[in-house]
C-alpha cells in the first residue's frame, strides 16, 4: 500500500510540474503585469527599470523557478481584478463548487445506480426501456441547454425557484460556507445541482445497466443461481460488486468532465464559484487568477484520480495497491 | 472489395436498418438538416453573415403564429435583427461542419498513430500509448477552454473571428485522437495475433501494405461506431465552447453561439432567439446518437458498450 | 426406486430464425449412489441436459416436454422458491472452468458459507468449521488459511477442489459435474478425477458425469450415455460400451482414440461434422455420416432400445437384434 502511494505521488508531482510549466508559460504570454499595475502614463524607461525591478527581465528558467517557489508557499500572484491574493480568490469561491458537486453527485448516485440496476435485471420491463430512452435524450442535451431550460420553466414561466445566484449560506467551522444547510440554499442549488448531473447521470445509468448485464450472463453467477442462493443476494451481492469495478473506473475519468461542467453550468446560473470565477478572469484577462485557478484544478484533478484508484484498489481483490495486478 | 446494391440489400445491417423504425427516423432527420445545411447559401431568405443586410430595428419580431410577428421573419428575428430561420440554417451548418472536420481530423491523426503503434509495438508503442493517456486524462472541453482563451485573449477579437473556426477543429481534433487511436491499436493487436499476418509477412508483404490491406479493412466496425459518438461529442463541445464566449463569434455564429446571443432574451420574453436553435441542436445530437446506437447493435451486439 | 428420472425431455430454443430443439425426448434414470456419464461432441446437448435437471437453461431456451423426477416430486414442474431448495442443497453443479465458476470479488469462506447458510439455519462460525471440514474432504492443505482467500490467489487444481468442495458442502444426493476438468492441465485432470470418485464412494452421492473424454468416463463412471444432435444413440455399463460399442457413432468414437491407430497411420477420423441443430437431418441423425447406413435410415428414427441394460438406437443393431 505505502509502495503504491508512493509511487502515485510521484506521478502526482511530476503532473503538477508539468500543469505549472504550462500555466507558467501561458502567463508570460498573455497580459503585461506592468501595465495592470501602472497603468498608461508611465513613460518607457521608467518602465524599463520597473521590469528589471520586478525580475520580467530575468532568463525564463530562472522566473519559472522563481513562480515555483512562489507557488509551494501559497502565493499565485495577485489578481488584476480583485486586487487580492489569487489563491485567496479561489479559495472563495471554491466552497460554492464543492457545494455543487456536491448535490450534482447525490442525484447521480441516488438515481444511476437503482435504474441502472433495475434495468441490467428486467431488460423488458417498460420502466427499463423508458429509462434508456430518456437517457440517450438526457445525453443528447448539452449540459448548458438543460439548465436555460429548467430555468426557463421553473424561473421564468412558473417562478418556484430562483434562476441565479447561491441565496444564504452558513458558515461551518468559521471558514467554509456552504448552502447546502439553509432552506433559501437548497431552493438555489436544486436547478443547477439537476442541471450538472443531468448529462452525467444518464451516462452511468448506461454504464451499469450494460455491465451490469454482461456481468449476470457470466459463468460464476450462473454458479451462484447453482448453489441455490436467494436473487436478492445474487444481484446485488454477487453481481454488482463486479459491476461496481469498470463503473470506478469510468466514473473517476467523468469526474474530469464534471469539473469542466461546472464552468458551463455556474456560467447559467450566474452560480458564484470557480468556474464562474474563471471565465470572468478569461473575459478580463486576469491572468494570475487564470493561471491559479489552472494550478488549483490540476491539483484537484490529481488528487481526486488517486482517490479513486485507492478506492478501485480497495474494491477490487486481484489488484494489490503497488499498481500491478498478480 | 466488390460492391453491389443487390448485396447491400441482402446484407443483415440493411435488414436491420429497414425494420428499426428509430434508426430510419433518425437517418431521414439527419439527412435532411445535412441538406439544408449544405444548401444554406442558396434556400436561406437572407443571408445572416452580411453584417449590412439587418436593421437593428427589425429586432425580436416572433416566429409566424405569435402575435407581433411580421410576415418577412417566418421564425421571428434576433436581438439584432437577423432572419432566425436563416442564421439557424446556416449555424445548422457550422456546428455540423465542425464537428464533421475535427472529426477527421482526430481520426485521420489517431488511427494513423493507432496502426504504427498497435503493430510495430515495443517501446514506440509505449510511448505513444503514455502520451494518450496523458491527453485523456484531461477533458476536451477543459483544454479547449483554455487554449481558445488563450488564444482570444493573445490575439485580440479580430484576429480571432477570422480564425476561429480552424481553431476550433484543431483543438478538438487534436485533443480527441487517442480515441481513435485507442480503438485501431486494439484491433490492429487482436489481428496481430490472427495466422492469416503470419502468413501474409512470410510470404514477404511490406509491413506498410499489410496494414493497409489487411489489417485496416478489420478495423472499419469499431471506428465506424466510435465515428458517430465523436462526431455528436465535437458538435457538444463546440456548442459549449460558443455558449461560453469562446468558440463561434456572433458575426458567424454557430448553434452555440445563437443559443448564447438569446440567453438574455428568455427573461423578458424573447423565448425564441434561444430555443429555436436550441431545439434544432438537440435534434441533430439526438438523431446522430440514436444512429450510433442501432450502429453498435447491428454491427456487433456484444462488444462494443 | 431411482434417484433421479428423466421421462422424455425435451428443450427447445426459440430463436430469430425459428424454434431449434435442443433436446429430443431424452430419458434415462439414475440410482442412489450411482455414477454416469454422457460423452458426445460440442453441441450434442450433453450441457443442455445438465443445466435442464436444475432450470438453468441459459434463456430463451425452456424445458417444453417431459418431466424430471427427484424425491417424489417433478423438478420441471417446480416454482421459483421449490427448486431453489434442490439446487447447492440436494443437486449440485460442478462447472467447467474453475476460474470462471468463482466469483473473483468474493472470498472463499463467503463462497463457500453462503451455501450453507442459504438452506439451512447455521451460525456463521458453525459454518466455517463445516466449510473447513470439506476443504480437508477434497485434500487442500492448510484449509483454515484458504478461507480468506480470493480465488485468483490459488491454482487451477485447488479452485477446481475448492468448487468440489461447494458442491458437497450441503451433503447432496446427486452432483452434475459439467466437464470437470477440460479446463485443468492434464496432471492435474486425473488427480480430479480419481477425487470426485473417491468422494462419490465415500459419501454415496450420485454423479452424472458431462465429457467429450472418452478416457474420463472409463476412470470415473458405471453407465454410459452417448448423446448425438440431441438425442441418446447408445446408453450401457461404461467398461462394456467401451470394449464393444454398438452404435456406428459409439464405434466411430472409439475408433478414432489415438490408442487405437497404429503408430505411422493415420487417425481414423469420423468424416464430416455433426449437424447443427437447425440442420439436423431426416431419419436417424447420423446417417450422412454413417459408412453402414441403408435406406431405412434416411427416412426412419431409431428408437432408443435393447434387451438387457445395453440400449441402443439404430436399425443395423435392432434388426440384428430381432
Amino acid at each position: 500500500m505505502f509502495a503504491f502511494l508512493l509511487r502515485r505521488f510521484g506521478q502526482a508531482v511530476i503532473v503538477m510540474l508539468v500543469i505549472s510549466l504550462l500555466s507558467f508559460s501561458i502567463q508570460d504570454q498573455l497580459g503585461d503585469p506592468l501595465r495592470e499595475l501602472v497603468g498608461q502614463s508611465v513613460s518607457e524607461e521608467i518602465r524599463e527599470q520597473l521590469r528589471d525591478k520586478m525580475g520580467l527581465n530575468d532568463p525564463y528558467l530562472v522566473q519559472y523557478w522563481r513562480f515555483l517557489k512562489n507557488a509551494l508557499q501559497g502565493d499565485l500572484g495577485t489578481s488584476y481584478f480583485f486586487k487580492r491574493p489569487a489563491l485567496d480568490v479561489i479559495l472563495d469561491k471554491l466552497p460554492a463548487t464543492i457545494d455543487l458537486v456536491i448535490a450534482a453527485t447525490f442525484w447521480i448516485l441516488l438515481f444511476s445506480i437503482p435504474v441502472g440496476i433495475f434495468a441490467a435485471i428486467h431488460p423488458d420491463h417498460w420502466f427499463s426501456k423508458l429509462a434508456l430512452s430518456l437517457s440517450i435524450l438526457g445525453i443528447s442535451i448539452p449540459v448548458f441547454l438543460t439548465a436555460i431550460f429548467l430555468i426557463y420553466l421553473f424561473a421564468v414561466e412558473l417562478g418556484w425557484l430562483p434562476s441565479y445566484g447561491r441565496g444564504d449560506t452558513i458558515t461551518l467551522f468559521s471558514t467554509w460556507k456552504t448552502s447546502l444547510l439553509t432552506l433559501d440554499g437548497l431552493s438555489h442549488i436544486l436547478l443547477p445541482s439537476i442541471s450538472l448531473a443531468s448529462v452525467i447521470l444518464p451516462l452511468f445509468v448506461r454504464l451499469i445497466r450494460s455491465e451490469m448485464m454482461e456481468v449476470l450472463e457470466s459463468e460464476y453467477i450462473r454458479f451462484a443461481w447453482a448453489k441455490g442462493l436467494r436473487r436478492r443476494r445474487i444481484w446485488f451481492l454477487h453481481s454488482f460488486k463486479n459491476t461496481l469495478l469498470p463503473v470506478i473506473t469510468v466514473g473517476g475519468v467523468q469526474i474530469g468532465i464534471m469539473v469542466a461542467y461546472t464552468i458551463l453550468t455556474e456560467t447559467v446560473f450566474q452560480w458564484p464559484g470557480m468556474g464562474f470565477m474563471f471565465l470572468e478572469a478569461i473575459n478580463r484577462v486576469d491572468t494570475p487568477l487564470i493561471v491559479a485557478y489552472l494550478i488549483v484544478v490540476g491539483l484537484i484533478f490529481v488528487v481526486t484520480n488517486t482517490v479513486v484508484d485507492i478506492i478501485y484498489g480497495l474494491v477490487n481483490p486481484t489488484v494489490t495497491l503497488v499498481g500491478r495486478p498478480t | 472489395m466488390n460492391f453491389s446494391l443487390e448485396r447491400m440489400r441482402r446484407s443483415p445491417v440493411y435488414y436491420s436498418f429497414i425494420n428499426n423504425k428509430v434508426a430510419m427516423v433518425s437517418a431521414a432527420i439527419l439527412s435532411t438538416l445535412l441538406l439544408v445545411s449544405i444548401l444554406a447559401p442558396f434556400i436561406a431568405p437572407y443571408d445572416p453573415w452580411d453584417q449590412t443586410a439587418f436593421d437593428i430595428m427589425d429586432s425580436e419580431y416572433p416566429p409566424i403564429g405569435s402575435s407581433g410577428a411580421d410576415d418577412r421573419f417566418l421564425l421571428g428575428t434576433d436581438d439584432m435583427g437577423r432572419d432566425m430561420l436563416s442564421t439557424i440554417l446556416y449555424g445548422t451548418g457550422i456546428s455540423i461542419a465542425i464537428g464533421i472536420f475535427a472529426t477527421i481530423l482526430q481520426a485521420f491523426m489517431g488511427i494513423s498513430i493507432g496502426l504504427v503503434s498497435g503493430y510495430f509495438g515495443s517501446r514506440l508503442d509505449s510511448f505513444l500509448m503514455r502520451i494518450a493517456d496523458i491527453q485523456l486524462s484531461f477533458t476536451t472541453l477543459m483544454v479547449a477552454i483554455i487554449i481558445l482563451a488563450v488564444f482570444q485573449a493573445a490575439v485580440g477579437l479580430n484576429s480571432y473571428e477570422r480564425y476561429a473556426l480552424l481553431m476550433i477543429v484543431l483543438v478538438i481534433g487534436i485533443a480527441e485522437w487517442p480515441q481513435y487511436a485507442r480503438t485501431v491499436r486494439a484491433c490492429v493487436l487482436a489481428e496481430k495475433k490472427k495466422e492469416y499476418v503470419d502468413a501474409v509477412r512470410v510470404i514477404g508483404l511490406r509491413p506498410m501494405r499489410i496494414l493497409y490491406r489487411h489489417i485496416l479493412p478489420n478495423t472499419f466496425s469499431p471506428l465506424l461506431v466510435i465515428s458517430t459518438v465523436q462526431v455528436a461529442n465535437a458538435i457538444i463541445t463546440e456548442a459549449g465552447l460558443s455558449f461560453l464566449g469562446l468558440g463561434m463569434p456572433i458575426t458567424k455564429p454557430s448553434l452555440g453561439s445563437l443559443i448564447r446571443n438569446g440567453f438574455d432574451y428568455i427573461f423578458s420574453g424573447s423565448w425564441w432567439i434561444t430555443f429555436l436553435p436550441a431545439l434544432v441542436l438537440i435534434v441533430l445530437i439526438l438523431t446522430i446518437n440514436l444512429l450510433g446506437d442501432w450502429l453498435r447493435d447491428v454491427l456487433n451486439p456484444k462488444i462494443y458498450k | 426406486m431411482s434417484l433421479l428420472q428423466v421421462n422424455n425431455l425435451e428443450v427447445e430454443f426459440p430463436l430469430l430464425s425459428g424454434k431449434v430443439k435442443a433436446l429430443k425426448d431424452i430419458s434415462f434414470s439414475l440410482d442412489k449412489g450411482e455414477r454416469i456419464g454422457i460423452v458426445g461432441e460440442s453441441g450434442a446437448g450433453k450441457s443442455v441436459t445438465a443445466f435442464a435437471i436444475l432450470n438453468l437453461i441459459s434463456k430463451p431456451g425452456r424445458i417444453t416436454n417431459g418431466s424430471i423426477w427427484f424425491d417424489g416430486a417433478n423438478l420441471a414442474d417446480m416454482d421459483r422458491d421449490q427448486i431453489r431448495n434442490i439446487r447447492g442443497n440436494k443437486i449440485s453443479m460442478i462447472f467447467q472452468d474453475p476460474m470462471m465458476t468463482l466469483n473473483p470479488v468474493l472470498t472463499i469462506s463467503t463462497q463457500m458459507v453462503e451455501c450453507l447458510q442459504a438452506h439451512r439455519n447455521l451460525p456463521e462460525a458453525e459454518a466455517k468449521k463445516i466449510a473447513v471440514e470439506k476443504l480437508r474432504a477434497v485434500q487442500i492443505p492448510a484449509p483454515e488459511t484458504r478461507l480468506d482467500q480470493y480465488p485468483h490467489e490459488l491454482s487451477g487444481g485447488m479452485r477446481q477442489r475448492v468448487v468440489i468442495a461447494i458442491a458437497l458442502i450441503s451433503d447432496p444426493a446427486l452432483i452434475i459435474a459439467d466437464e470437470p476438468t477440460t479446463a485443468l492441465d492434464v496432471t492435474i485432470q486425473a488427480e480430479i478425477l480419481q477425487l470426485l470418485l473417491e468422494l462419490c464412494v465415500n459419501f454415496n452421492v450420485g454423479l452424472i458425469l458431462i465429457t467429450h473424454d472418452l478416457g474420463v468416463v472409463s476412470q470415473v463412471t458405471q453407465r454410459t450415455l452417448v448423446m448425438y444432435a440431441g438425442s441418446i444413440i447408445e446408453q450401457g455399463p461404461t467398461r462394456e460400451l467401451i470394449s464393444s460399442p454398438l452404435h456406428p457413432y459409439t464405434q466411430g468414437l472409439i475408433g478414432a482414440l489415438p490408442e487405437q491407430t497404429t503408430p505411422g497411420s493415420r487417425l481414423n477420423q469420423i468424416p464430416g461434422v455433426m449437424p447443427s441443430l437447425q440442420d439436423i437431418p431426416e431419419g436417424c441423425a447420423f446417417h450422412p455420416r454413417c459408412t453402414l447406413a441403408v435406406a431405412k435410415c434416411q427416412h426412419q428414427i431409431p428408437e432408443l432400445k435393447g434387451k438387457t441394460s445395453r440400449l441402443c438406437a439404430c436399425h443395423l443393431v435392432d434388426d440384428a437384434d430381432a
